[in-house]
């Protein structure tokens, strides 16, 4: 374990929860724009729905594999958060699972199956979309009020719940904007605008709570040197959120030359308020209740995953840039052959 | 009292989603190698059929990947919601496992699928084919990362139990512990088996649907010539799994024999209604000294009973005895079912002769036999894993002592969801499966039937796509 500094019983849990987190940003940015995609499909036509679906196609299986390796990180390295956090979210968790089952099989179903049943499946589509994006918005809001079952925990779980879902669909937006062109194009930006709002409603309002809720936090980002290093946060979030409205507003957004402007500023809004989380709660898995330090598997098995994963991620990124690459431009229709 | 239900309904409620999940790798793990294969035939021979024999199954393949895909995403909760005690105990050992199984496997699989499904026309062909071949590669991978992790469950190495956690002593010992060579052999082979009668067995009913098309000959004869070389392989590797059981997890086979004292001479039962209550089987049939000759290759050989594995103060430490008994031999018998039809029909089909010369009712009977492979792995990780009972780690951690404080109605809430689900799902599936087969058939008989989508055989249209 030699090439890791310090003690390895404090370096290894902070490498790991970096490395989680960073696996989490990259499944809500990432799924977060197919599920968004599949929220939409009720307002496009049948022609548009299979353009939505081919622009998310080649992408979606390896989007939703990030939540695998976020959860893997936290049962690995976290081993006492992990079935803290979990058993606590027990019905979130299942809920979430069955959207993701339907919406993952509905993919391939409504490609297949006789025309009658398409739209079926086109609604189990849509249904299993939404389901996983409100239980990820309520397990969200849980989390931010510390996984505690009173009435206000659960309403704002709640409230968490929509303004994700509401984050998903502009998220998808913004891939459509990218990813489609002509009337489905023109759709997505009134569907971008629309959901805007939402998204910054929503930022507010866990800014806003994050800090009534613990008094650590409240610490944290209300004394001296601490605010000033956090301020940015926010004020660049309020900057891009203007930022968007003022570029969806305009026509230019369809010129393909900055058809990627709204997605890539959508993705940095999502960085910041993952980085303002990840500020509040660090050093804490379990939300005032156990460290990353103390829910630490041993460090010799640590080391041994980490090993793997140094070596892996860069290639995992490889790949998938490729696939990216080669599913490059436009959509354009899914076919096997 | 209420813990006890909790276990029960956890219990219930991981085999039914490990049972769903199972069914689907099983196939992809093999289905990707005979695409690799099609793939392949086609690159040396030219011959097109292998085309439309590839892009029917890649269809079937997609189907079956997704369903794994989000059954795989519900096991990895699992452990976390129903079984947290697992990780606290053994965490340091799974975890890794989990971990490179994830790392190195599905992250190649979900990223190459995208390019195997759909970048047929976006991609040169060898770089295609190299997609296939990694997709390949991925799945059996994961079987790999994930039997080492389940064979270490049964007979676990190269750990020491510090304060009831598990650390690692050597990586080395894990991974290559006393059983895993066997279950991974064995499971590979089923999952061949599994595709070889799947193959053969929606070929004989598009066959029946009136498709007589070279694509329909050529995989039912890749079904029936896989199967028929495999089964003999893995009854091989059966037998040889069966022997490493009894050294490491005696009461095991005692439970599969359904032998209550230890003793040499111990028949082979054929059929038995072993009554746990009365200590012994009612209504017995066996072969005389058969278990003895097959695990101890001597009519002497001493075959351990049941009644070693109750304590001093008669608390019983041997798993239940008639599902262990019962389901093995719903795989034993299955593997037996297999041989018979594939030497046959292989025998029945030798020297060139086609499908044309087969009896309609052996064509018939390939119909239920694809349903063989399922049944045969159901059965096979029954024996498995209720046979390690009352362990989930052998010797090390008790299924009891796994369980998460969650409270039953909830377990039994998001069970019956579950089985909702999957009871839809599979329906749905095997709906689709006949779909295609049916639409694939159609086309053959019928070639301008456009509405019906593009006929499947005709050559001038296959090349015309290639060359698109
Ligand atoms: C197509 C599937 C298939 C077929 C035809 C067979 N098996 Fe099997 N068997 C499996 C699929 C399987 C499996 C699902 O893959 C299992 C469960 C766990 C494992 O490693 O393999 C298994 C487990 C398993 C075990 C339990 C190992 C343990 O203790 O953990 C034994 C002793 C055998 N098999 C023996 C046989 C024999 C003697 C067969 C002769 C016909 C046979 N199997 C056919
Ligand atoms: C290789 C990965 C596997 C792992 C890590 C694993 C792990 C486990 C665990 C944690 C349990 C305890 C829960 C319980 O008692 O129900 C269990 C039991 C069980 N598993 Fe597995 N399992 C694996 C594969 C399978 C497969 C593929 C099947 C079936 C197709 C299966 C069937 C069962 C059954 C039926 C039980 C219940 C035994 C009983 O409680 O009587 N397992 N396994
Ligand atoms: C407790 C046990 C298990 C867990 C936690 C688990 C977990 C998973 C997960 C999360 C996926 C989805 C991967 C993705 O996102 O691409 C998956 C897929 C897969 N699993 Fe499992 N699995 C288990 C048991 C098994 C067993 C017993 C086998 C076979 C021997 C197996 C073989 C596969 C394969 C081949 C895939 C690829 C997808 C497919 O082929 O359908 N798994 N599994």
């Amino acid at each position: 374990m030699s090439f890791i500094p310090g003690d390895p019983t404090i370096t290894l849990p902070v490498i790991f929860a970096a490395l989680m987190g960073l696996s989490i940003l990259i499944y809500v940015v990432l799924d977060g724009f197919d599920l968004g995609v599949g929220i939409l499909t009720p307002l496009a036509t049948d022609a548009q729905k299979d353009r939505m679906v081919a622009s998310i196609g080649p992408f979606w299986d390896a989007n939703e594999t990030w939540l695998v390796m976020a959860v893997g990180l936290l049962l690995v390295a976290f081993p006492v958060a992990h079935g803290a956090i979990l058993t606590a979210l027990y019905l979130p968790v299942a809920l979430m699972l069955i959207g993701l089952i339907l919406r993952g099989v509905a993919f391939e179903f409504r490609a297949k199956v006789p025309a009658p049943k398409k739209a079926l499946w086109n609604r189990a589509f849509f249904g299993g979309s939404l389901l996983t994006a409100l239980s990820q918005g309520y397990m969200l809001g849980f989390y931010i009020m510390g996984l505690d079952h009173s009435w206000s925990a659960h309403v704002f779980a709640m409230l968490t719940g929509f303004a994700l879902t509401a984050g998903f669909a502009f998220l998808g937006a913004c891939w459509l904007i990218l990813k489609t062109e002509g009337g489905l194009q023109g759709q997505a930006i009134l569907w971008a605008r629309r959901t805007l709002w939402a998204v910054a409603a929503g930022l507010g309002a866990v800014s806003l709570a994050t800090p009534l809720v613990s008094a650590r936090i409240w610490d944290r980002w209300f004394s001296v040197p601490e605010f000033f290093v956090l301020a940015p946060l926010p004020l660049l979030s309020f900057a891009l959120v203007a930022g968007l409205w003022g570029i969806l507003r305009t026509r230019q957004v369809a010129d393909d030359g900055f058809a990627w402007l709204p997605f890539a500023g959508a993705s940095l809004l999502y960085i910041l308020a993952f980085t303002g989380l990840a500020y509040s709660f660090y050093p804490f898995v379990v939300p005032d209740k156990v460290t990353i330090y103390d829910a630490a598997a041993a460090p010799e098995s640590l080391f041994i995953i980490l090993i793997g994963v140094l070596i892996v991620l860069p290639v995992i990124a490889g790949y998938s840039a490729l696939s990216y690459y080669i599913f490059r431009g436009k959509a354009r229709d899914l076919r096997y052959d | 009292m209420d813990m006890l239900d909790t276990l029960m309904l956890s219990r219930i409620q991981f085999a039914a989603n490990i049972s769903f999940h199972i069914l689907f790798p099983t196939i992809t793990i093999a289905l990707g190698w005979v695409l690799v294969f099609f793939k392949l035939r086609y690159a040396r021979t030219g011959d097109p059929v292998w085309m439309d024999a590839y892009f029917f199954w890649v269809k079937i393949f997609a189907v079956t990947f997704a369903l794994g895909v989000v059954s795989g995403i519900t096991m990895s909760f699992q452990f976390g919601t129903n079984w947290s005690g697992f990780m606290e105990r053994v965490g340091n050992i799974a975890g890794p496992l989990l971990a490179y199984e994830i790392v190195t496997a599905f992250f190649l699989e979900a990223v190459f699928l995208g390019i195997m499904l759909f970048g047929f026309r976006r991609v040169p062909g060898w770089a295609h084919t190299g997609a296939t071949l990694l997709v390949a590669i991925g799945t059996t991978l994961s079987a790999f990362w994930i039997l080492v992790l389940n064979s270490w469950m049964h007979t676990p190495a190269g750990f020491e139990l510090r304060d009831g956690v598990a650390h690692v002593t050597s990586w080395w010992e894990v991974i290559f512990n006393p059983s895993m060579p066997y279950r991974l052999v064995h499971m590979l082979l089923a999952s061949g088996l599994t595709v070889a009668f799947v193959l053969a067995g929606v070929s004989a009913i598009r066959w029946m649907m009136g498709d007589r098309s070279q694509a329909v000959r050529k995989t039912f004869r890749t079904g029936t010539v896989m199967g028929a070389l495999l089964i003999p392989l893995q009854i091989y590797a059966g037998d040889l799994h069966g022997l490493n059981t009894l050294e490491h997890q005696p009461a095991k086979v005692a439970a599969m024999e359904g032998n209550w004292q230890t003793g040499s001479h111990v028949p082979l039962l054929l059929f038995a209604l072993p009554d746990e209550a009365a200590r012994e089987n009612r209504f017995e049939l066996g072969i005389p000294s058969g278990a003895s000759l097959i695990l101890q290759h001597s009519r002497e050989g001493v075959v351990p009973g049941l009644d070693d594995f109750v304590s001093e103060d008669g608390r019983i430490e041997h798993p239940p005895v008639a599902p262990v008994f019962w389901s093995f031999r719903v795989m034993v018998g299955t593997g037996m079912a297999m041989l018979a039809l594939s030497w046959a029909t292989v025998f029945l089909m030798r020297r060139g002769r086609s499908m044309d010369s087969l009896p309609r009712p052996v064509l018939w009977a390939f119909v239920p036999m694809a349903f063989s492979g399922w049944l045969a792995t159901l059965a096979g990780w029954y024996t498995t894993e209720i046979g390690r009972q009352p362990w989930l780690v052998q010797g090390v951690l008790t299924t009891r002592e796994a369980i998460s404080n969650v409270p039953p109605t909830l377990v039994l809430s998001t069970l019956l969801a579950y089985l909702a689900v999957y009871a839809l799902l599979l329906v749905a599936y095997l709906g689709l499966i006949l779909y295609l087969a049916r639409r694939a058939a159609l086309g053959a008989t019928a070639p301008d039937a456009p509405a019906l989508g593009r006929p499947v055989n005709d050559p001038v249209q296959t090349i015309e796509r290639r060359t698109a």
